[in-house]
């Protein structure tokens, strides 16, 4: 090889801190791939990075119209991040629709790269634009980059073998190396993938890796840009890391903690957005003793999985908030068996079938209420990707300590996004074998099923142990025998024993940190995906010199201990949530005498920042 | 297995008082099982009884094995939990017509697609009985209920039909007043490998008394009913006089002489499909016995082989496998 100037290496190079893009085209141009491959290849460069993939319900809505425009967002920086970021810095825009939908979020002075290829009449007329955008001034105050990237990929596989509909499937490789080459990003680990992930199709590997390549190149010969930019690695803690999607870091913690509970998990599921891809993981670790059923409905999810965790496997089950309406009444079953279960909703827009592919946190009521009679179930909520893998642990360590159903919460935001993850110590995973009956012996004492030790739990007597058959059942159970009982005070009695089991376990989990002053004005209390926001927004706030003390509940039920004490400390809670207030609610009634400010905002999408940052601001400026 | 001694119907009788309305043809049904739960030598502890709800159900309860009376409709699905996570337990499933045919129909049509190695028993007395006497998916059309006062509207399923049509891999009818029948018939459903679906005519002596009488009463039945054992002709009749002969899809009543020979055990379930709907031609028994019979994998024992095969193929997993995998980086 000789020795040749490197690719705008004239140029100047800028370092930037962090970078926002978004890329944006129609669902069928691969925007998610050519996303998730720049995450990727930021986080082998040791950027932090935090992802939002933003796709339509529809698999493929007619072509170039609005309803059909799939997007990307990522952050990566060389500092600690929490968010995707509020504004992107760059848009990337293959078509006219994906143009005016995310137009507005673009920061003031950012760039918009776009496809002038997908700019005809025609492409006007699909999105519903009268006037070409790149050509009626309405985008003055960006820096407009056009690109013909339809012809430049098809001068660039000029003589391939592939259809001109496979062609112009390279499109997003092209743009992912015109974004390499603006960022000045390795194409390795690109090539790489794309060598596995077309193995038997070796000649579409190769087209992906010419367009890709081409990109990279016309960033410098074309001189559309002025200068490259570089977003050094950041400063992580030292340990090993990969990069970890919500769903996926869900599974491999569901897998673990029925791992460190000594037993097998028992997956039963029905596919609904957007926590399809939790069953999708699972049946991929076989090798891990994991048992998966996909079952005929949302219903015998549920119910195959308390069957399994009759015979001793761990029962989990997975879904999303119209899957959990469904699941109330064996939900209810599982209080009364007292079994283990685990029951993730992924949530999502609702009600009803909502929005599927947007997030929302409007289930947390439902999740502690919503079954018929005082049927209490603890509940957990997921903060970020990388933290799914604890809390999925977290919650097998309860149902199998407290042999209770647990409702373990995350959101579409977690389930798609991804960060980078700082593998844990393996040998530091918490352990909590579970303890079956043993067999016992004709003449010996006969097993009293609805007996409790010191954690108010019954005893788990397995089918196949001689000597400890029993009925289990949904009717009311007498107190020790576990025999059927309509007794009126053992009903009140069984009733006290569930919800005193429910509360003890209080007693297994941690008072939350306060971050920042530990008194003060204001405190933002978050739960579940707001927690990268309000981080970012309190940080944001700490610059400009305002106080911002946060705290974040990962257990909804029971309560940690000492929230009132903290609670105490501070003048006013702020509480935002992507929902009508349900937290607020909550604490209201467990917390009578503070001052709880609701923030509610149901959009289908996180927070900003800045909106946290602007209420923190009005309020303390009242 | 711990039991060494042989063991007898009594070890299978729970401590509780059974709480059917005296005269139930469920007393009888729960003897027939406890005899061939008994005969069958499976231990108490390695056998569960899964239940819904409805009079049926309390079934479980009276048994001495482990038992999971659950919500309405969904025995199948938690049968199949608990078959599919430990293959190596006796599974039965006590259901109804309600139960089984109306709000668990889906679970019912699922677990027999999928062939879950269960021992499924349908009572059917054409009736909501414990919630008192409305009209179910069983009971014919025109017949007068609380819920049906100028009698029912609804076209009625044929349990078996319903079974054959979900491609179950074992069929059978039995009914409350014959305990030999029954056991005969239990027997062969628990002997079966796979899904055995059994449909049990049974009386309710409070809300439909008499339901089936024109088909099981003594006096009659030897006329009415024709049973169907496997690899025999197909004979009924006071002097056995009788036989039905299969011709195509169509069957015509002739003498014992033409009578064809059962075979439940052909691949194809046209010919137990055709049977199952014999006795709404005029002047056709009512048919019994074993309708299918054929060979299948089970879902349990597949779903198991899976797992073990991937382990043999790629060891055993860890934790440590499950997180320190995919492309990984070290900062330091």
């Amino acid at each position: 090889m000789t020795t040749t100037r490197e690719p705008g290496s004239d140029l100047p190079l800028q370092k930037q801190e962090r970078v926002v893009i978004r890329f944006a085209g129609d669902s069928g141009d691969g925007m998610q791939i050519t996303g998730n491959q720049f995450t990727s290849t930021s986080a082998a460069v040791g950027n932090d990075l935090a992802t939002l993939p933003d796709f339509p319900a529809e698999i493929r809505a007619p072509a170039g119209t609005r309803p059909g425009v799939s997007g990307f967002q990522l952050c990566f920086s060389s500092i600690d991040i929490h968010t995707p970021g509020d504004n992107p810095d760059v848009l990337v825009a293959m078509n006219p629709a994906a143009l005016v939908v995310n137009i507005a979020d673009l920061k003031i002075g950012g760039v918009v790269i776009a496809n002038t290829g997908n700019f005809t009449a025609k492409d006007l007329k699909k999105a519903r634009v009268e006037v070409n955008p790149l050509e009626d001034g309405s985008l003055e105050g960006y820096r407009v980059i056009k690109v013909d990237i339809n012809k430049r990929v098809t001068e660039a596989l000029d003589g391939s073998t592939l259809s001109t509909k496979e062609v112009q499937r390279c499109k997003n490789f092209y743009t992912l190396g015109l974004m390499y080459w603006l960022y000045s990003r390795p194409l390795e680990p690109t090539e790489e993938w794309l060598r596995k992930k077309f193995a038997k199709r070796g000649e579409l590997a190769e087209a992906n890796i010419t367009a890709m390549r081409a990109g990279f190149a016309a960033g410098d010969i074309h001189e559309m840009f002025q200068g490259r930019f570089e977003v050094p690695a950041a400063e992580l803690a030292p340990g090993t890391y990969r990069k970890i999607m919500g769903n996926q870091a869900l599974a491999l913690g569901l897998i673990s903690g029925a791992e460190l509970a000594g037993l097998k998990a028992f997956l039963g599921s029905y596919p609904i957005t957007p926590a399809s891809s939790i069953l999708e993981v699972m049946a991929s670790f076989k090798r891990h003793g994991v048992v998966t059923f996909q079952a005929e409905d949302e219903i015998a999810a549920i119910c195959a999985a308390i069957g399994a965790s009759f015979t001793g496997s761990l029962g989990m089950t997975t879904t999303s908030g119209p899957g959990v309406a469904l699941k109330g009444e064996a939900m209810g079953l599982g209080v009364c068996v007292e079994l283990p279960l685990v029951i993730v909703n992924v949530q999502r827009g609702g009600p009803s079938t909502g929005l599927p592919t947007k997030t929302e946190q409007a289930d947390l009521l439902q999740a502690l209420f919503g079954r018929n009679g005082e049927a209490p179930i603890p509940v957990l909520a997921v903060c970020s990707p990388s933290d799914a893998f604890d809390c999925a642990i977290e919650a097998c360590r309860i149902a199998v300590e407290y042999m209770t159903p647990v409702i373990l919460l995350s959101d579409g935001y977690i389930a798609n996004g991804a960060e980078p993850w700082r593998l844990p110590d393996i040998d530091g995973l918490p352990r909590f074998e579970a303890r079956f009956e043993k067999p016992r012996e004709k003449g010996n004492s006969r097993l009293m099923p609805y007996s409790r030790d010191e954690r108010s739990s019954r005893p788990w007597a397995l089918p196949g142990t001689a000597g400890t058959e029993h009925r289990v059942g949904g009717l009311e159970k007498e107190h020790l025998s576990g025999e059927i009982s309509y007794d009126a005070e053992n009903h009140e009695f069984m009733i006290l024993k569930r919800q005193e089991k429910v509360m003890g376990i209080r007693a297994s989990i941690p008072t939350p940190e306060i971050r920042g002053p530990r008194s003060g004005d204001l405190l933002i209390l978050g739960w579940g995906s707001t927690y990268g926001t309000i981080i970012d927004a309190a940080e944001r706030c700490a610059r400009t010199g305002t106080e911002g003390s946060t705290l974040h509940l990962r257990h909804l039920w029971p309560l940690p201990e000492g929230l009132d004490e903290i609670f105490d400390r501070f003048k006013a809670i702020l509480i935002p949530e992507i929902n009508l207030g349900q937290l607020a609610r909550v604490l209201r009634g467990e917390y009578p005498h503070h001052n709880f400010i609701s923030f509610p905002k149901v959009q289908g999408r996180p927070f900003l920042s800045t909106e946290i940052v602007e209420k923190v601001t009005d309020i303390l400026e009242r | 297995m711990t039991e060494t001694n042989p063991l007898t119907k009594k070890d299978f009788k729970s401590d509780q008082e059974v709480r059917w309305c005296p005269g139930c043809g469920d007393y009888a049904i729960l003897n027939a099982v406890q005899a061939v739960c008994a005969r069958m030598g499976i231990a108490r502890e390695d056998t569960v009884f899964v239940s819904g709800i409805g009079c049926s159900s309390r079934f479980p309860y009276y048994m001495s094995t482990f038992g999971f009376h659950t919500i309405h409709g969904r025995a199948p699905a938690i049968a199949t939990g608990i078959k599919t996570a430990n293959p190596e337990l006796s599974v039965w499933i006590v259901t109804g017509d309600g139960d089984g045919l109306s709000i668990g129909g889906n679970h019912l049509a699922h677990i027999l697609r999928r062939n879950v190695d269960v021992n499924i028993l349908l009572f059917n007395n054409q009736i909501y009985g414990l919630t008192k006497g409305q009209y179910s998916p069983t009971s014919p059309v025109g017949r007068r209920t609380k819920t049906s006062p100028m009698g029912s509207i609804d076209r009625p399923f044929n349990p078996i039909s319903f079974a054959l049509g979900c491609n179950a891999t074992f069929v059978a009818r039995t009914y409350d007043s014959n305990l030999k029948h029954m056991e005969r018939t239990f027997e062969a459903a628990a002997r079966h490998k796979g899904a055995s679906f059994v449909e049990i005519y049974q009386n309710c002596v409070i809300f439909n008394d008499g339901c089936f009488e024109d088909v099981v009463d003594k006096k009659v039945r030897d006329d009415r009913m024709i049973d169907l054992v496997p690899g025999e002709p197909m004979i009924y009749g006071k002097q056995r006089e009788k036989g039905i002969k299969v011709e195509g899809f169509e069957t015509n009543v002739t003498g014992a002489d033409d009578a064809s020979v059962w075979d439940p055990t052909l691949s194809s379930s046209a010919p137990a499909f055709t049977m199952s709907m014999m006795d709404e031609n005029p002047g056709h028994p009512n048919p019994v016995g074993v309708f299918r019979a054929v060979s299948a994998p089970s879902y349990d024992e597949v779903s198991a082989s899976q797992v073990a095969e991937a382990i043999t193929e790629s060891g055993a997993g860890t934790i440590r496998d499950l997180v320190y995998a995919g492309e990984t980086w070290e900062v330091s």
